[in-house]
């Protein structure tokens, strides 16, 4: 056991057992799994990445580059969380991860031994030939090895969610410099966010034994947070991490909500990714200590010596029995005199400084290093080379007290560089890296808690100012560490054996020798030829020691190697917390017509069509294929009246004075001569003189009309005609109103539609009171209705339209009327088979590359100007060879015509340079008893009558087809004119 | 990001959509002797500029108003904003 007799932050009165490997252990409540398992004196946790070395915990924090584990299981397991970072519950099931069958023996560190064919820029080099390998030996050798743990491949069906917060201050980090911060803002009334990524504020206050005044760092901190607590514009946000920095004072940030506890209470998701609005920030992220590199390194027990003051005083587990110090600067000292107060061996401080002296009772070797370890599956030994000779010391636990280099990486999320300081031998955020971020405490460089509270207050009055409010007086406690005297030393060249550098990457320093050997000398080569710092961990412990050694290695400073940019995220997040509310229902939102209720009652199959639910057919009983329900409903609507759903069609909603001369700018044919009380059909182009839309216009009043746009391409039109009133003739008396939801509107189509219609209305909407392509404004009951006589099936038909909220009721008195004449509602598919006989068209033919001539339609041109006219007269859109609207029937014995099949000329290989044409949409006509199809065919128009080859590559079917007009059925138009 | 509507205020930038450079707005005459060559210009031809750009927003899930914008594109950062409607500014 090597958890202490007292002290610590835990709960000596909450024991809570938990597995690692299968094996039952028992924590304490505010445990890390990380300190629990070093409470039962296990160091070794993982193996490495690429030989799968033994490795143990090495960190207290985010920046944990081995203690990589698994928990929960099947499709709620979580691969690759940091153990540092991961609280421990009652019943938590961890499992290591990258070891087969066991972390004690590991097949694959067989890997280990071939360590020489490893080196740095084998992937460059190793895998190049025979070119015939790479498919079947070296992409599946790959493959198993790669990666880290494995996700489970069920979908996840947990809940995770979105945040969207707003503030005046985001604090980012919950250590002394954030707290006092966002103290002094939030006395002065600022919208405050501290955010901290810990489950306990404080940040090294409660891993130190610094005194505030008279009180322990922790309890200091306690009193501060309680302070917060209660305060209403200050929102604290614990096991938060600030994960990015985005243009215009937006953070990234992921909250684990559920991740400390066995399950999510229900209706609680487990993570939620916020996008924080910040009009200021403070980066308040202190410092992660950096290794001192020396052989052997890697071996489990060797430990940042941070990390065993924060399991001492934090978690009050003692890291060894017998615990080594390796020192460049005075905190090995403080870690040494911790361990002695708590009754710990030191077996001795190892100070590279020659100078160095003893602060404390324990063995001190000045002007010494660390040159080798030993010990199997954990640290036993380690040798040290002194002015003298060389020493061997027993110890299980290294502790290692390096530099404490910024944590400053979401200063670097705009590009901004960091600046070196030769003072403190680190690199701190450049002033204005991110605008109106301001760093503060440990990141900003400041060394001790006096200083880093000073900073915290000092930005955080800034801000207070900038805001225009008063800053409170704080008072700073007294603190009772003093200044740390550090040297840059990084790395050991003594000894033999590989010393690490990257850990979660396996990059040694004898790759960053060879990288530098073969010219990589540049950081950003240097990193991209022996991949460091391109772990998941982004090098938060490798990137400056490897940048020392190349500024070595050719007597360089670390400045002039320069230094690798950061970029989101600062630690991983899950694709789950990022796509939160991203997959099934709830992904988009659903626009319900007003029939719906009514539809869904009836049964009827819905179809998505943009956001749009709508019925595509309405099976009736004893129907068993969706062609059944959709031929009878095209049926029924020849023969006697069928009524459908049109309120997804756009509707814009033109006035003014100069309304007229607008839409005839924007169609192509002619609208200023169309009288008050009718409808024409109108096109418009886009301004490169392909068709952009098709749809009806009407004339409500002299200077009132409305149009009508195409369900998919509404959004396009209405930002088009905003963009011609707006932008192109502000100067135009015309206002455009977008109405498509203030109005229900209904078809009613079939030779019985005109007495459907008046049963339900009473009005005279005779062929001579009502001809075709005429509206009226119609009673039904006290509800005034716009009733257009319009028909996209061919059959006499009308739309009738109401005010929104009548759309319901009106669905149900329709569908009374039309049963009483013998109809019913039909759907999108018989809609489809309906336009198709007749050759309307739809934006499968309308596909953005498609002129007015293509469409045979070039007749509607005005000669006025109008968008797109100029451009469409260019001559390659005039050519007599382009594709144009032509109809196809099957003129052999396969009868399949499929959407999306190419047409040849028969003979021609059916390869791309013979390419005819293309089928744009097809149906079976219930009609004409056979398939039909509409195409877009080479020279289309002068090749009626002429047989077409339909070669479907994909689904191997080919059809002869007979050319043909694009109108199926009544060519005349007799039936929807009469 | 946001971009400060002058009918809306300041609103998070997914509330509109980007149309392109303000050029856009200066439609040639279609009845000049080199229409065709003016509009391919138009139409096609676009400054990229690594600096300030005038550029087209739409408030599309806001008031409906078009906006010409000035953006610092290595920056993202908004120097101006005013209505399209607006006659341009004097200075």
């Amino acid at each position: 056991m090597s958890r202490l007799a007292q002290g610590g932050l835990i709960d000596r009165t909450r024991q809570l057992p938990f597995t690692f490997d299968g094996e039952t252990m028992l924590g304490l409540a505010g445990d890390t799994l990380a300190s629990a398992l070093l409470a039962k004196g296990r160091h070794l946790v993982g193996r490495s990445f690429k030989y799968h070395r033994p490795r143990g915990i090495m960190t207290a924090g985010s920046e944990e580059p081995n203690a990589l584990v698994t928990i929960r299981r099947g499709n709620h397991a979580i691969p690759n969380l940091r153990a540092t970072t991961q609280e421990l519950y009652r019943a938590l099931d961890a499992r290591s991860q990258n070891r087969f069958p066991s972390l004690d023996f590991d097949l694959l560190a067989v890997n280990d031994l071939l360590s020489p064919f490893f080196g740095a820029g084998f992937y460059y080099k190793t895998f190049m030939w025979p070119r015939s390998f790479w498919d079947r030996v070296y992409e599946p050798f790959i493959r198993r090895a790669a990666g880290l743990g494995r996700l489970g491949l069920e979908p996840d069906d947990r809940l995770h969610d979105k945040g969207f917060a707003h503030c005046d201050l985001l604090v980012i980090g919950g250590g002394p410099a954030g707290l006092i911060a966002a103290l002094a803002a939030g006395r002065a009334g600022l919208d405050v966010i501290l955010a901290d990524e810990d489950f306990l504020f404080g940040g090294r206050l409660n891993a130190e034994r610094i005194d505030l005044d008279d009180q322990p760092g922790n309890e200091w901190a306690a009193a501060i947070v309680a302070e917060l607590r209660a305060m209403e514009n200050i929102r604290l946000m614990g096991r938060t991490t600030v994960t990015g920095a985005y243009d215009g004072g937006i953070y990234g940030a992921v909250q684990r909500v559920a991740d400390h506890l066995p399950a999510a209470p229900a209706d609680v998701p487990e993570q939620i990714f916020w996008r924080i609005n910040a009009r200021h920030a403070i980066l308040a992220t202190g410092a992660i200590e950096q290794p001192i590199i020396f052989p052997g390194n890697d071996r489990p027990g060797v430990m940042m010596a941070g990390a065993v003051r924060s399991y001492l005083n934090r978690f009050a587990v003692a890291a060894g029995r017998s615990v080594a110090v390796f020192a460049n600067n005075d905190t090995g000292h403080r870690t040494a005199r911790d361990l002695l107060a708590a009754g710990v061996e030191v077996a001795a401080v190892i100070d590279t400084r020659p100078d160095a002296t003893p602060q404390g009772d324990y063995p001190l070797l000045s002007g010494a290093q660390v040159i080798a370890t030993s010990g199997r599956l954990g640290l036993r030994e380690i040798t040290v080379q002194t002015g003298s000779g060389r020493q061997r010391l027993r110890a299980d636990c290294l502790a290692v007290a390096g530099v404490w280099a910024p944590a400053l990486h979401l200063s670097c999320h705009l590009g901004a560089r960091p600046v070196w300081r030769d003072d403190i031998n680190a690199f701190v955020p450049a002033d204005g890296a991110v605008p109106g971020m301001r760093a503060a405490g440990a990141v900003a460089g400041l060394r001790t808690t006096r200083d880093a509270l000073k900073s915290g207050l000092a930005v955080a009055r800034e801000v207070i100012a900038e805001h225009g409010r008063k800053a409170p007086r704080i008072r700073l406690p007294h603190c009772s560490d003093g200044p740390v005297e550090c040297a840059p030393f990084w790395y050991v060249t003594a000894g033999k054996g590989r010393a690490w550098v990257d850990f979660q990457n396996d990059v040694t320093a004898k790759d960053i020798a060879q990288a530098h050997r073969e010219n990589f000398r540049a950081s950003e080569h240097l990193k991209r030829y022996t991949t460091l710092g391109m772990a998941p961990d982004q090098g938060k412990t490798a990137n400056m020691a490897a940048l020392a050694i190349m500024a070595g290695l050719d007597g360089r400073s670390i400045p002039e190697v320069g230094t690798t940019s950061f970029r989101p995220p600062y630690v991983p997040v899950s694709m789950a917390a990022l796509g939160a509310q991203g997959a099934g229902r709830g992904f988009a939102p659903e626009r319900l017509m007003p029939s719906d209720a009514l539809a869904r009652k009836r049964g009827a199959v819905f179809v998505e069509l943009g956001l749009w639910q709508r019925p595509a057919w309405y099976p009736r009983p004893g129907e068993t294929s969706w062609r059944q329900s959709c031929d009878r409903e095209a049926r029924m609507v020849r023969e006697t009246v069928g009524i459908c759903d049109m309120t997804t069609l756009g509707k814009i909603d033109v006035q003014g004075r100069d309304a007229a001369e607008f839409l005839d700018r924007i169609y192509v044919n002619n609208i200023a001569t169309l009288a008050v009380g009718r409808t024409r059909y109108g096109v418009m182009l886009r301004e490169d003189g392909f068709v952009m839309d098709d749809g009806t216009v009407a004339r409500l009043g002299k200077r009132h009309f409305l149009l009508t746009s195409t369900t998919g391409a509404h959004d396009q039109v209405w930002r088009h005609l905003t963009f011609c009133a707006q932008v192109l003739w502000p100067d135009l008396d015309v206002q455009p109103s977008d109405v498509t939801e203030a109005w229900a509107q209904f078809a009613a189509a079939g030779p019985k539609a005109r007495d459907l219609l008046h049963r339900l209305t009473q009005a005279d909407i005779s062929n001579d009171s009502m001809p075709f392509m005429s509206w009226r404004e119609v009673k039904i009951g006290k509800i005034t209705a716009r009733l257009f006589r319009i028909s996209y099936s061919g059959e006499l038909g009308f739309e009738l339209a109401v005010p929104a909220q009548y759309g319901p009721s009106l669905a149900e008195a329709l569908e009374e009327s039309a049963r009483a004449e013998g109809g019913d509602w039909f759907g999108l598919e018989a809609l489809n088979v309906l336009r198709l006989e007749k050759g309307f068209l739809t934006h499968a033919e309308i596909d953005g590359r498609v002129t007015l001539d293509d469409l045979g339609l070039g007749r509607m041109m005005a000669a006025r100007d109008c968008i797109g006219k100029v451009m469409a007269d260019r001559p390659a859109l005039r050519a007599p060879d382009r594709m144009q609207l032509v109809g196809l029937k099957p003129a052999g014995a396969s009868k399949q015509l499929l959407g999306g099949a190419h047409l040849f000329n028969p003979g021609d290989p059916v390869d791309r340079e013979h390419d005819q044409g293309v089928i744009t949409s097809q149906c079976f006509s219930p009609h004409l008893g056979h398939p039909i199809a509409l195409a877009l065919l080479r020279g289309g128009r002068g090749r009626i009558g002429e047989q077409i080859l339909m070669h479907d590559h994909l689904r191997g079917v080919e059809t002869l087809c007979a050319v043909c007009t694009p109108v199926f059925l009544d060519p005349e138009g007799g039936r929807m004119r009469g | 990001m946001k971009l400060a509507c002058p009918l809306c205020g300041a609103r998070d930038i997914r509330e509109f959509h980007y149309q392109g450079a303000a050029s856009l707005a200066d439609r040639p005459d279609p009845g000049a002797p080199e229409a065709r060559q003016e509009f391919l210009d138009y139409v096609y031809m676009r400054d990229n500029p690594a600096g300030e750009n005038r550029e087209l927003w739409f408030h599309a899930h806001g008031c409906g108003a078009w906006l010409v914008a000035t953006r610092d594109v290595t920056t993202h950062e908004f120097l101006s904003v005013r209505l399209a409607t607006d006659k341009e500014p004097t200075t």
